[in-house]
Protein backbone atom coordinates (compact mmCIF):
# COMPACT_ATOMS: atom_id res chain seq x y z
CA UNK A 1 0.00 0.00 0.00
CA UNK A 2 2.63 2.31 1.35
CA UNK A 3 5.57 1.70 -2.17
CA UNK A 4 2.97 2.93 -4.62
CA UNK A 5 2.59 6.93 -3.87
CA UNK A 6 3.24 7.76 -6.95
CA UNK A 7 0.37 5.47 -9.06
CA UNK A 8 -1.58 7.92 -10.51
CA UNK A 9 -4.26 5.76 -10.22
CA UNK A 10 -4.15 4.44 -6.73
CA UNK A 11 -5.52 7.97 -5.18
CA UNK A 12 -7.47 6.31 -2.61
CA UNK A 13 -4.66 4.20 -0.85
CA UNK A 14 -2.23 6.89 -0.93
CA UNK A 15 -4.87 9.37 0.58
CA UNK A 16 -5.62 6.42 3.90
CA UNK A 17 -2.21 6.32 4.41
CA UNK A 18 -1.85 9.98 4.77
CA UNK A 19 -4.33 10.54 8.18
CA UNK A 20 -2.65 7.60 9.41
CA UNK A 21 0.16 9.95 10.93
CA UNK A 22 -1.29 12.30 13.39
CA UNK A 23 -0.05 14.83 15.88
CA UNK A 24 2.09 16.16 13.34
CA UNK A 25 2.66 19.60 12.80
CA UNK A 26 3.17 19.92 9.44
CA UNK A 27 0.88 20.50 6.49
CA UNK A 28 -1.03 17.27 5.87
CA UNK A 29 -1.52 18.25 2.02
CA UNK A 30 1.71 16.62 0.23
CA UNK A 31 2.98 20.01 -1.00
CA UNK A 32 4.18 19.51 -4.44
CA UNK A 33 7.56 20.86 -5.53
CA UNK A 34 7.78 22.75 -8.96
CA UNK A 35 9.47 19.44 -10.59
CA UNK A 36 6.13 17.91 -9.44
CA UNK A 37 3.73 20.06 -11.81
CA UNK A 38 4.48 20.20 -15.28
CA UNK A 39 2.38 21.61 -18.32
CA UNK A 40 2.43 19.11 -21.20
CA UNK A 41 0.67 17.79 -24.02
CA UNK A 42 0.45 14.44 -21.95
CA UNK A 43 -1.47 16.49 -19.77
CA UNK A 44 -3.94 17.89 -22.14
CA UNK A 45 -3.94 14.42 -23.57
CA UNK A 46 -4.82 12.72 -20.36
CA UNK A 47 -7.55 15.48 -19.78
CA UNK A 48 -9.53 15.13 -23.04
CA UNK A 49 -9.56 10.87 -22.45
CA UNK A 50 -10.58 11.54 -18.84
CA UNK A 51 -12.85 14.39 -20.04
CA UNK A 52 -14.58 13.02 -22.92
CA UNK A 53 -17.33 10.85 -21.26
CA UNK A 54 -17.84 13.56 -18.71
CA UNK A 55 -18.32 15.68 -21.80
CA UNK A 56 -20.82 13.61 -23.39
CA UNK A 57 -23.15 13.48 -19.98
CA UNK A 58 -22.72 16.99 -20.15
CA UNK A 59 -24.27 17.21 -23.94
CA UNK A 60 -27.44 16.25 -21.80
CA UNK A 61 -27.32 20.05 -19.97
CA UNK A 62 -26.65 21.35 -23.53
CA UNK A 63 -29.28 19.66 -24.94
CA UNK A 64 -31.90 21.28 -22.29
CA UNK A 65 -30.16 24.18 -22.44
CA UNK A 66 -30.81 24.89 -26.17
CA UNK A 67 -34.44 23.84 -25.54
CA UNK A 68 -34.61 26.29 -23.27
CA UNK A 69 -32.56 29.14 -25.37
CA UNK A 70 -34.97 28.18 -28.43
CA UNK A 71 -38.01 29.03 -26.44
CA UNK A 72 -36.89 31.94 -24.92
CA UNK A 73 -36.20 33.06 -28.52
CA UNK A 74 -32.90 33.08 -29.25
CA UNK A 75 -31.26 32.20 -32.18
CA UNK A 76 -29.15 29.10 -32.62
CA UNK A 77 -25.70 32.18 -33.28
CA UNK A 78 -27.00 33.51 -30.19
CA UNK A 79 -27.51 30.42 -28.13
CA UNK A 80 -24.34 28.80 -29.64
CA UNK A 81 -22.37 32.50 -28.65
CA UNK A 82 -23.70 32.22 -25.43
CA UNK A 83 -22.51 28.62 -24.30
CA UNK A 84 -19.06 29.47 -26.01
CA UNK A 85 -18.15 32.41 -24.35
CA UNK A 86 -19.79 32.01 -20.86
CA UNK A 87 -19.47 27.90 -20.19
CA UNK A 88 -21.25 27.94 -17.06
CA UNK A 89 -24.18 25.35 -17.76
CA UNK A 90 -26.39 26.29 -14.24
CA UNK A 91 -25.78 30.44 -15.34
CA UNK A 92 -26.86 30.01 -18.63
CA UNK A 93 -29.72 28.16 -18.21
CA UNK A 94 -31.41 30.40 -15.55
CA UNK A 95 -30.21 32.79 -17.79
CA UNK A 96 -32.73 31.94 -20.40
CA UNK A 97 -35.39 31.53 -17.97
CA UNK A 98 -34.98 34.94 -16.75
CA UNK A 99 -35.36 36.44 -20.45
CA UNK A 100 -38.31 38.34 -21.59
CA UNK A 101 -39.44 41.01 -23.92
CA UNK A 102 -37.95 43.23 -22.42
CA UNK A 103 -34.81 41.82 -21.50
CA UNK A 104 -34.00 42.68 -17.60
CA UNK A 105 -30.46 43.24 -18.49
CA UNK A 106 -29.49 44.23 -14.84
CA UNK A 107 -31.25 41.23 -13.18
CA UNK A 108 -29.62 38.45 -15.45
CA UNK A 109 -26.09 39.63 -15.12
CA UNK A 110 -25.92 40.19 -11.22
CA UNK A 111 -28.34 36.61 -11.35
CA UNK A 112 -25.05 35.05 -13.54
CA UNK A 113 -22.09 36.65 -11.50
CA UNK A 114 -24.19 35.23 -8.52
CA UNK A 115 -24.10 32.16 -9.79
CA UNK A 116 -20.80 31.91 -11.06
CA UNK A 117 -19.21 33.33 -8.06
CA UNK A 118 -18.59 29.48 -6.62
CA UNK A 119 -15.57 28.84 -9.54
CA UNK A 120 -13.44 31.77 -7.43
CA UNK A 121 -13.41 29.43 -4.80
CA UNK A 122 -12.90 26.34 -6.82
CA UNK A 123 -10.04 28.00 -8.94
CA UNK A 124 -8.20 29.19 -5.27
CA UNK A 125 -8.48 25.37 -4.42
CA UNK A 126 -6.26 24.60 -7.28
CA UNK A 127 -3.63 27.30 -6.18
CA UNK A 128 -1.45 24.68 -4.20
CA UNK A 129 -0.65 23.03 -7.82
CA UNK A 130 -1.42 25.66 -10.04
CA UNK A 131 1.27 27.99 -8.60
CA UNK A 132 3.82 26.67 -10.46
CA UNK A 133 2.39 27.03 -13.51
CA UNK A 134 2.97 30.79 -15.61
CA UNK A 135 0.08 33.11 -15.33
CA UNK A 136 -1.04 32.64 -19.04
CA UNK A 137 -1.19 29.12 -18.46
CA UNK A 138 -3.20 29.36 -14.93
CA UNK A 139 -5.38 31.86 -16.40
CA UNK A 140 -5.73 30.52 -20.02
CA UNK A 141 -6.69 26.81 -18.05
CA UNK A 142 -9.54 28.68 -16.07
CA UNK A 143 -11.41 30.25 -18.96
CA UNK A 144 -12.58 26.70 -19.50
CA UNK A 145 -12.88 25.75 -16.21
CA UNK A 146 -16.66 24.27 -15.46
CA UNK A 147 -17.81 21.97 -12.68
CA UNK A 148 -17.72 18.75 -14.32
CA UNK A 149 -13.81 19.83 -15.36
CA UNK A 150 -12.77 21.33 -12.20
CA UNK A 151 -13.68 17.68 -9.80
CA UNK A 152 -11.87 15.96 -12.43
CA UNK A 153 -8.75 18.02 -12.79
CA UNK A 154 -9.02 17.65 -8.07
CA UNK A 155 -9.38 14.12 -8.26
CA UNK A 156 -5.94 13.69 -11.14
CA UNK A 157 -4.07 16.42 -9.19
CA UNK A 158 -4.71 14.68 -6.05
CA UNK A 159 -3.34 11.58 -7.16
CA UNK A 160 -0.15 13.17 -7.57
CA UNK A 161 0.15 13.14 -11.32
CA UNK A 162 1.32 16.82 -12.03
CA UNK A 163 -0.37 16.84 -14.98
CA UNK A 164 -1.14 20.95 -14.83
CA UNK A 165 -2.50 20.70 -18.22
CA UNK A 166 -5.24 18.57 -17.50
CA UNK A 167 -7.85 21.22 -16.78
CA UNK A 168 -6.93 23.02 -20.18
CA UNK A 169 -7.69 19.64 -21.91
CA UNK A 170 -10.82 18.21 -20.04
CA UNK A 171 -12.33 21.62 -20.79
CA UNK A 172 -11.41 21.63 -24.27
CA UNK A 173 -13.07 18.68 -24.97
CA UNK A 174 -16.23 19.80 -22.45
CA UNK A 175 -16.38 23.20 -24.44
CA UNK A 176 -16.67 21.43 -27.75
CA UNK A 177 -19.66 19.15 -26.56
CA UNK A 178 -21.19 21.95 -24.79
CA UNK A 179 -21.20 24.15 -27.84
CA UNK A 180 -22.44 21.48 -30.04
CA UNK A 181 -25.05 20.40 -28.12
CA UNK A 182 -26.47 23.90 -27.56
CA UNK A 183 -26.52 23.86 -31.16
CA UNK A 184 -28.37 20.53 -31.44
CA UNK A 185 -30.87 21.65 -28.24
CA UNK A 186 -31.99 24.77 -30.39
CA UNK A 187 -32.40 22.56 -33.07
CA UNK A 188 -34.50 20.07 -31.49
CA UNK A 189 -37.17 22.69 -30.00
CA UNK A 190 -39.59 21.19 -28.25
CA UNK A 191 -39.55 17.75 -29.70
CA UNK A 192 -37.27 16.51 -26.78
CA UNK A 193 -38.45 15.67 -23.72
CA UNK A 194 -37.25 16.58 -20.36
CA UNK A 195 -33.65 15.91 -19.22
CA UNK A 196 -34.74 13.64 -16.72
CA UNK A 197 -36.57 10.91 -18.20
CA UNK A 198 -32.74 9.45 -19.40
CA UNK A 199 -31.25 10.41 -15.97
CA UNK A 200 -29.16 13.73 -17.89
CA UNK A 201 -30.42 15.93 -14.97
CA UNK A 202 -28.18 13.30 -12.49
CA UNK A 203 -24.79 13.88 -13.85
CA UNK A 204 -23.64 16.60 -12.07
CA UNK A 205 -24.77 14.88 -8.91
CA UNK A 206 -22.93 11.63 -9.79
CA UNK A 207 -19.78 13.43 -10.94
CA UNK A 208 -19.63 15.43 -7.34
CA UNK A 209 -20.32 11.92 -5.27
CA UNK A 210 -17.74 9.78 -7.04
CA UNK A 211 -15.11 12.81 -6.10
CA UNK A 212 -16.70 13.06 -2.71
CA UNK A 213 -15.49 9.64 -2.44
CA UNK A 214 -11.75 10.56 -3.69
CA UNK A 215 -11.56 13.31 -1.31
CA UNK A 216 -12.71 11.89 1.83
CA UNK A 217 -9.46 11.85 3.61
CA UNK A 218 -10.65 10.24 6.72
CA UNK A 219 -11.54 11.82 10.10
CA UNK A 220 -9.97 14.92 9.69
CA UNK A 221 -12.57 15.29 7.13
CA UNK A 222 -15.22 14.80 9.01
CA UNK A 223 -15.43 18.28 10.49
CA UNK A 224 -15.46 20.53 7.75
CA UNK A 225 -17.49 18.38 5.92
CA UNK A 226 -20.24 18.12 8.47
CA UNK A 227 -19.75 21.87 8.97
CA UNK A 228 -19.84 22.83 4.70
CA UNK A 229 -22.97 20.04 4.39
CA UNK A 230 -25.20 21.71 7.49
CA UNK A 231 -24.57 25.67 6.31
CA UNK A 232 -25.18 24.87 3.07
CA UNK A 233 -28.25 23.43 3.33
CA UNK A 234 -29.61 25.96 6.03
CA UNK A 235 -27.91 28.59 3.20
CA UNK A 236 -29.96 26.86 0.42
CA UNK A 237 -33.13 27.31 2.42
CA UNK A 238 -32.82 30.95 2.84
CA UNK A 239 -31.02 32.52 -0.05
CA UNK A 240 -32.03 32.61 -3.82
CA UNK A 241 -29.21 31.73 -6.49
CA UNK A 242 -26.54 29.80 -6.04
CA UNK A 243 -24.55 31.46 -2.42
CA UNK A 244 -25.11 27.99 -1.12
CA UNK A 245 -21.63 26.85 -2.26
CA UNK A 246 -19.70 29.91 -1.92
CA UNK A 247 -21.27 30.03 2.28
CA UNK A 248 -20.58 26.54 2.71
CA UNK A 249 -17.24 26.78 1.46
CA UNK A 250 -16.09 29.59 3.10
CA UNK A 251 -17.28 28.34 6.37
CA UNK A 252 -15.55 25.11 6.31
CA UNK A 253 -12.53 26.54 5.45
CA UNK A 254 -12.79 29.47 8.02
CA UNK A 255 -13.29 27.06 11.17
CA UNK A 256 -10.07 25.02 9.43
CA UNK A 257 -7.96 28.57 9.64
CA UNK A 258 -9.39 29.46 13.12
CA UNK A 259 -8.93 25.61 14.53
CA UNK A 260 -5.74 24.84 12.97
CA UNK A 261 -3.14 26.17 15.75
CA UNK A 262 -5.35 24.03 18.74
CA UNK B 1 -32.49 22.48 -43.75
CA UNK B 2 -35.79 21.91 -41.03
CA UNK B 3 -35.53 17.98 -41.27
CA UNK B 4 -39.02 18.16 -39.35
CA UNK B 5 -41.34 19.40 -41.83
CA UNK B 6 -44.04 19.52 -38.97
CA UNK B 7 -42.37 22.47 -36.75
CA UNK B 8 -44.07 25.52 -37.00
CA UNK B 9 -41.02 27.45 -35.84
CA UNK B 10 -40.40 28.70 -39.53
CA UNK B 11 -39.44 31.94 -37.73
CA UNK B 12 -36.40 29.97 -36.13
CA UNK B 13 -34.95 28.86 -39.60
CA UNK B 14 -34.73 32.15 -41.26
CA UNK B 15 -33.55 34.04 -38.60
CA UNK B 16 -30.96 30.71 -37.11
CA UNK B 17 -27.71 32.65 -37.96
CA UNK B 18 -29.27 36.19 -36.83
CA UNK B 19 -27.49 38.17 -33.77
CA UNK B 20 -29.19 40.71 -32.10
CA UNK B 21 -26.57 43.46 -31.10
CA UNK B 22 -29.14 43.88 -27.70
CA UNK B 23 -28.79 39.84 -27.58
CA UNK B 24 -24.94 39.79 -27.99
CA UNK B 25 -24.18 42.82 -25.66
CA UNK B 26 -25.68 40.64 -22.80
CA UNK B 27 -23.81 37.66 -23.46
CA UNK B 28 -20.67 39.62 -23.06
CA UNK B 29 -21.37 40.96 -20.35
CA UNK B 30 -22.44 37.40 -18.97
CA UNK B 31 -18.69 36.29 -20.16
CA UNK B 32 -17.36 39.37 -18.45
CA UNK B 33 -18.89 38.47 -15.00
CA UNK B 34 -18.23 34.52 -15.41
CA UNK B 35 -14.59 34.89 -16.22
CA UNK B 36 -14.40 37.48 -13.23
CA UNK B 37 -15.52 35.19 -11.16
CA UNK B 38 -13.55 32.37 -12.55
CA UNK B 39 -10.41 33.85 -12.21
CA UNK B 40 -10.84 36.01 -8.87
CA UNK B 41 -10.25 33.80 -6.70
CA UNK B 42 -6.81 32.62 -7.58
CA UNK B 43 -6.07 35.75 -8.93
CA UNK B 44 -6.31 37.29 -4.93
CA UNK B 45 -4.82 34.18 -3.74
CA UNK B 46 -1.40 34.91 -5.73
CA UNK B 47 -1.37 38.48 -4.48
CA UNK B 48 -1.38 38.08 -0.36
CA UNK B 49 1.32 36.17 1.50
CA UNK B 50 -0.40 32.61 1.96
CA UNK B 51 -0.01 31.75 5.55
CA UNK B 52 0.17 27.84 7.02
CA UNK B 53 -3.28 29.01 8.56
CA UNK B 54 -4.36 29.83 5.50
CA UNK B 55 -3.39 26.85 3.72
CA UNK B 56 -4.99 24.38 6.36
CA UNK B 57 -8.28 26.96 5.21
CA UNK B 58 -7.38 25.71 1.48
CA UNK B 59 -6.48 22.25 1.84
CA UNK B 60 -10.11 21.34 2.74
CA UNK B 61 -11.80 23.80 0.54
CA UNK B 62 -11.95 20.99 -2.27
CA UNK B 63 -14.16 18.79 -0.16
CA UNK B 64 -15.97 21.53 1.17
CA UNK B 65 -17.25 22.90 -1.74
CA UNK B 66 -18.28 19.59 -3.20
CA UNK B 67 -19.89 19.01 -0.78
CA UNK B 68 -21.62 22.40 -0.33
CA UNK B 69 -22.77 21.88 -4.24
CA UNK B 70 -24.18 18.13 -2.87
CA UNK B 71 -25.95 18.82 0.11
CA UNK B 72 -28.88 20.83 -1.39
CA UNK B 73 -28.72 19.62 -4.62
CA UNK B 74 -29.36 15.76 -2.94
CA UNK B 75 -31.50 17.32 -0.01
CA UNK B 76 -33.86 19.20 -2.82
CA UNK B 77 -33.65 15.40 -4.32
CA UNK B 78 -35.80 12.21 -3.11
CA UNK B 79 -35.31 8.75 -2.46
CA UNK B 80 -34.65 7.98 -6.35
CA UNK B 81 -31.54 10.56 -5.90
CA UNK B 82 -30.23 9.38 -2.77
CA UNK B 83 -30.19 5.53 -4.12
CA UNK B 84 -28.89 6.76 -7.04
CA UNK B 85 -26.48 8.16 -5.25
CA UNK B 86 -25.12 5.55 -2.98
CA UNK B 87 -24.90 3.25 -5.91
CA UNK B 88 -22.07 5.72 -7.27
CA UNK B 89 -20.59 5.93 -3.87
CA UNK B 90 -20.44 1.61 -3.81
CA UNK B 91 -19.59 1.44 -7.36
CA UNK B 92 -16.44 3.96 -6.72
CA UNK B 93 -14.94 2.43 -3.87
CA UNK B 94 -15.37 -1.18 -5.14
CA UNK B 95 -14.28 -0.08 -8.94
CA UNK B 96 -12.41 3.58 -8.42
CA UNK B 97 -13.93 4.21 -11.68
CA UNK B 98 -15.60 7.61 -12.54
CA UNK B 99 -16.89 6.16 -15.83
CA UNK B 100 -18.32 3.24 -14.29
CA UNK B 101 -19.58 4.92 -11.19
CA UNK B 102 -21.26 7.71 -13.30
CA UNK B 103 -23.44 5.18 -15.48
CA UNK B 104 -23.98 3.47 -12.74
CA UNK B 105 -25.59 6.09 -11.10
CA UNK B 106 -27.21 7.28 -14.13
CA UNK B 107 -28.97 3.98 -14.44
CA UNK B 108 -29.48 3.93 -10.84
CA UNK B 109 -31.61 7.49 -10.81
CA UNK B 110 -33.66 6.54 -14.12
CA UNK B 111 -34.64 2.81 -12.89
CA UNK B 112 -35.22 4.10 -9.26
CA UNK B 113 -37.85 7.17 -10.45
CA UNK B 114 -39.19 4.57 -12.58
CA UNK B 115 -39.69 2.30 -9.16
CA UNK B 116 -40.20 4.81 -6.30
Amino acid sequence: MSANDNDPGDSLSSVSSDHAVDGEPTDPVKTPSDDDVTFRWDGIRAGILTGTPIAIGVGGYGIAFGVLANQAGLSVAEAALMSATVLAGASQIIAVELWADPIPIAAIVATTFAVNLRYSLMGAALQPWFRHLSPTQIYGSLLVMADENWALTMRELKSGSGRGAFLLGSGIVLWLFWVGSTVLGVFAGESVGEPERYGFDFVLAAVFVALAAELWEGKSSLVPWLVALATSIIAANVLPGRWYILIGGLAAAALEVIRHDR
Amino acid sequence: MSTAGATPLESVVPSALSLDPLVVGVILAMTIVTVIAKVGGIWFIRKIEVSERLEAGLTVLPGAVVIAVLGPELAAGGPAEWGAAGVVLVVMWKTESILLALCAGVLGVVAFRAVL
